[in-house]
């Protein structure tokens, strides 16, 4: 890791928490994007304004700046799984990295705390049987 | 005026996915993958978000309401049961395939890479499957 990565990582998640914090104070939501999103897509009544404006707002610097061209890992079958487990999984489990991950442990929650420690734990071990098992 | 402060905190929070390179799969597979070439930047990433975001949890958490006086419940921080349990085990594993999380999936919708709308789309669709399950499950 070289020192501009490093600047990078704690300027970046100085932004994300920076972000998180103007929602909470201003808005007085809280900033998980499984969350926002969720409730997007099922409807929920009451109000969505503020939801869709956060997802642009999310968007947005990308599109001015770009996002590069990342990388994903195997074909659109393989997206296709992972992205099926990361919404049921969230759904289910009320919250991605943002809302457990960020502002879960930032309000000190011990539910947040587990569900951080056990997605972190599953990731690393998809990862593990991915790249070093031999079965594949 | 809620739209305008939601979309100040979005744009914040999606300058700060790019800019940390958690945007780009390999960063966070990199940190997921501790028996390889091991890339710590998701952890700073994290350690920084939170560490600014907890003044802001402090001060609700105190007062019961934010900077505008209005009043703010926050999230259980106890309970602790088998649906928070499976979801996130089962959100690591989706996560762990291909490296992306809801934030930086719709980042990455800019790049109108086909992929990524797979992704998105199973996302949703994982979303909408649950009610069904549910129904399904207190139906058996």
């Amino acid at each position: 890791m070289t020192t501009t990565q490093i600047w990078h990582a704690l300027a970046g998640g100085a932004l994300i928490g920076a972000g998180s914090a103007t929602l909470l104070l201003l808005n007085g939501r809280i900033a998980g994007v499984s969350g926002i999103l969720g409730n997007v897509i099922r409807a929920t009544a009451g109000e969505q304004g503020w939801r869709i404006a956060f997802l642009i707002g999310l968007i947005v610097p990308a599109l001015i700046l770009g996002a590069g061209s990342p990388l994903l890992p195997g074909d659109w079958r393989w997206a296709m799984a992972s992205g099926l487990l990361v919404g049921f999984g969230t759904a289910l489990g009320s919250g991605c990295t943002s809302g457990h991950g960020v502002c879960g442990l930032a309000n000190l929650s011990a539910r947040s705390l587990l569900a951080t420690l056990v997605f972190m734990g599953t990731a690393v071990f998809t990862v593990f049987v991915v790249r070093h098992s031999a079965a594949t | 005026m809620k739209f305008v402060t939601a979309m100040c905190a979005g744009l914040l929070f999606g300058a700060g996915l790019l800019l940390s390179g958690m945007t780009d799969p390999a960063n966070v597979l990199g940190f997921l993958d501790i028996f390889g070439a091991w890339r710590p930047q998701l952890a700073l990433v994290m350690a920084a978000a939170v560490f600014v975001t907890a003044p802001a949890f402090l001060y609700v958490r105190r007062s019961g309401q934010n900077a505008r006086g209005e009043p703010v419940e926050l999230p259980d921080r106890r309970r602790i049961d088998g649906p928070l349990i499976v979801g996130a085990s089962l959100f690591g594993i989706g996560w762990g395939l291909s490296g992306i999380c809801p934030g930086p999936g719709i980042v990455l919708l800019s790049t109108r890479s086909g992929i990524v709308f797979v992704f998105m789309g199973a996302v949703i669709a994982g979303m909408a499957l649950l009610p069904l399950v549910r129904r399904a499950t207190e139906r058996g």
